[in-house]
């Protein structure tokens, strides 16, 4: 099973908001979809739904054309962010109301759903209402629903976003499992980078209606193709700064220079490079050897992790490192930054050398 | 515990007064109303309630009105309901403005209408029809119909319609299994003020019907005579005049208060 879209477009009121947009979906693993509010996620999934018309471009599902198909004949399922569930029914009939509009004998109705409600543990609630379950067990059988159903594709729109912490991170947990195995292709927006990473397969960036850039997930994380897709895959936001290259040498305004052999090949000229926060550390080290100068303004401590966003000459920077670091807000402090792990733009966006990561 | 609890009974004995003395009119004869006053009745007669029932003219008369009120709130739902999913779910060209036109019908009064309504139904023979009023009444009770539906409509997050549609419902199916519960409060409020305009509505039904369709408000004109005013009677036709809208008020308790909270009351 594969969803493949041939550049299609959204246009609304004349304004184009998703831009034509190429991507192949398979089964066997986790397609996620990732950018900021308002990137194009769910406009996108509401384009491969059918709820939303599309302005030029096509869709196949397994290389048959459902550009025109209607959406109750696409046999998709969706969970949205919101808990949608059907208030006047049970969690049975909620679960089995895709498979009684599909006119299944009741027999096997009853045992689609159990196994279903067993597989996300609702058994005990199966004939209860929506509104009496907690927040995680309505989304428990907006999936289940999903599940039950079979269907060919499975869009997940950002479905933990409105849990609280303990339970997403659970459901995160239990989401892959849940959808091994059954043959349908699994596409999940998210605006988080760590659950990318964390359901891994492959991901799609994407960026005010673009998509920056789609393959492995770790591939991507470790190769950006540009400043945008670099930007989008990382939390805290990535570091950029301008440099100047003259031979193997890196300049970085008044405040480093630095010799980048890797870098040698690229024409002399203005760059912009960008590291994540984590290669830029309060304390040198053999590899974080460029020292940097900022005046500390937030700090963060987060159990194991000290986050400090400090006042650099182009933008501010963050810096991530472990331990329990003090930091006096106002301060002058020095920052090493690891020169090997910096990702070298050319000024409009494109790569020109990666960086370890 | 007993001073706040005062001023609260008095205003209900406030509110309560004037149908207390109704009903305790209705069953005192005509020479004690007009011979001064009494708080209770002193020669107690059901003559009036009698009367009443057994006079076809008098039955027929809340017969007439019943029916028309109900063909009323029947249409006015049916159409309202698909004009206020329209409004709620869909942005068209001068929606807001529409929607805005519908509502000024209700700020004109009825007597505006009573001509043309006349002429209009006695042209194409449908003057003295249950059907007529209901008609005439719809002018007034679409409008609030479809901004109670509306409100209650909207209220229904749209995500609901697509999870229906990739579930597989048709669009009719869609409608009918899984909106029309969801918003049964909203249709229960709206037919619940349809009722209550139509039945207290007196100038429209009285001037569109002659004998077959005429109400009951219409009916009560009939105790004032060259003898004088029957006020027992007319005291007894008021209280059974308030008794549906008492039933049908009772059912809808619950829900109005719902339809306060989303301002659409």
């Amino acid at each position: 099973m594969t969803i493949t879209l041939n550049k299609i477009t959204k246009v609304v009121a004349g304004q184009t908001h998703i831009k034509p947009t190429s991507l192949t979906f398979q089964t066997g693993h986790f397609n996620v979809l990732l950018g900021e509010t308002g990137a194009g996620k769910t406009s996108l999934i509401k384009l491969m739904a059918g709820l939303d018309p599309i302005a030029a471009g096509t869709i196949e599902m397994d290389g048959q054309d459902v550009t025109k198909l209607s959406t109750q004949k696409r046999n998709i399922s969706l969970v949205h962010q919101f808990f949608v569930n059907y208030p006047h029914m049970t969690v049975f009939d909620n679960i089995a109301s895709p498979l009684k509009v599909a006119g299944m004998a009741k027999s096997e109705i009853q045992g689609r759903v159990e196994e279903a409600a067993d597989i996300l543990q609702l058994r005990p609630m199966l004939h209860r209402r929506p509104h009496e379950l907690s927040g995680g067990q309505q989304q428990r059988t907006a999936l289940a629903r999903a599940i039950a159903k079979e269907s060919r594709a499975v869009f997940l729109d950002e479905p933990l976003a409105n849990l609280d912490y303990k339970l997403r991170e659970e459901l995160r947990e239990q989401l892959p499992e849940l959808f091994a195995g059954r043959g349908a292709v699994v596409v999940y927006a998210t605006s988080e980078p760590e659950e990318a990473l964390l359901l891994g397969g492959s991901t799609a960036l994407m960026d005010d209606g673009n998509v920056a850039q789609f393959g492995p997930t770790a591939e991507i994380y470790r190769k950006p193709q540009t400043l945008t897709a670099a930007k989008v895959f990382s939390d805290p936001p990535i570091n950029v700064a301008k440099v100047t290259k003259m031979g193997s040498t890196l300049i970085m305004g008044n405040s480093a220079r630095w010799d980048s052999a890797k870098m040698k090949d690229a024409p002399d000229g203005d760059y912009q490079i960008a590291v994540r926060p984590h290669h830029v550390t309060p304390k040198p080290s053999p590899a974080n050897t460029v020292k940097l100068n900022g005046r500390v303004l937030v700090t963060e401590l987060s159990g194991s992790e000290s986050s400090a966003h400090f006042a650099m000459p182009d933008a501010d920077w963050v810096s991530l490192s472990h331990g329990v670091h003090p930091y006096q807000v106002g301060e002058d402090h020095p920052f090493y930054l690891d020169p090997s792990a910096c990702m070298l733009f050319a000024e409009d966006g494109q790569v020109v050398a990666g960086g370890a990561v | 515990m007993r001073k706040r609890s005062l001023i609260p009974i008095l205003y209900i004995l406030f509110l309560m007064l004037p149908i207390y003395w109704l009903i305790a009119m209705s069953f005192k004869t005509t020479n004690e109303i007009l011979s001064g006053f009494s708080l209770f009745p002193q020669t107690f007669t059901w003559d009036n309630y009698i009367t009443i029932f057994t006079d076809p003219s008098w039955y027929w008369a809340y017969v007439n009105s019943i029916i028309y009120v109900s063909l009323n709130t029947v249409i006015s739902i049916c159409v309202a309901l698909p004009a206020a999913y329209a409004f709620s779910r869909y942005r068209f060209l001068g929606d807001k403005t529409l929607f805005f036109w519908l509502l000024t019908n209700r700020m004109a009064p009825a007597a505006v209408f009573v001509l043309p309504f006349f002429q209009l139904y006695s042209a194409v023979g449908l003057f003295d029809t249950h059907i007529a009023v209901a008609l005439a009444h719809c002018l007034f009770n679409i409008p609030l119909a479809v901004w109670i539906l509306e409100g209650f409509m909207s209220g229904v997050p749209k995500e609901l319609d697509e999870t229906a549609y990739i579930d597989g419902y048709s669009f009719p199916r869609f409608f009918i299994t899984i909106f029309l519960p969801a918003i049964k409060a909203g249709v229960g409020v709206a037919a619940f003020f349809c009722f209550m305009f139509s039945w207290v509505e007196l100038l429209l039904a009285k001037n569109l019907t002659a004998v077959y369709a005429k109400p009951i408000a219409a009916e009560m004109t009939k105790t004032a005579s060259s003898a004088g005013y029957e006020l027992g009677l007319l005291a007894a036709a008021g209280t059974l005049t308030i008794i549906p809208g008492a039933i049908v008020i009772y059912f809808v308790r619950n829900y109005i208060a719902k339809g306060f909270a989303l301002g659409r009351v």
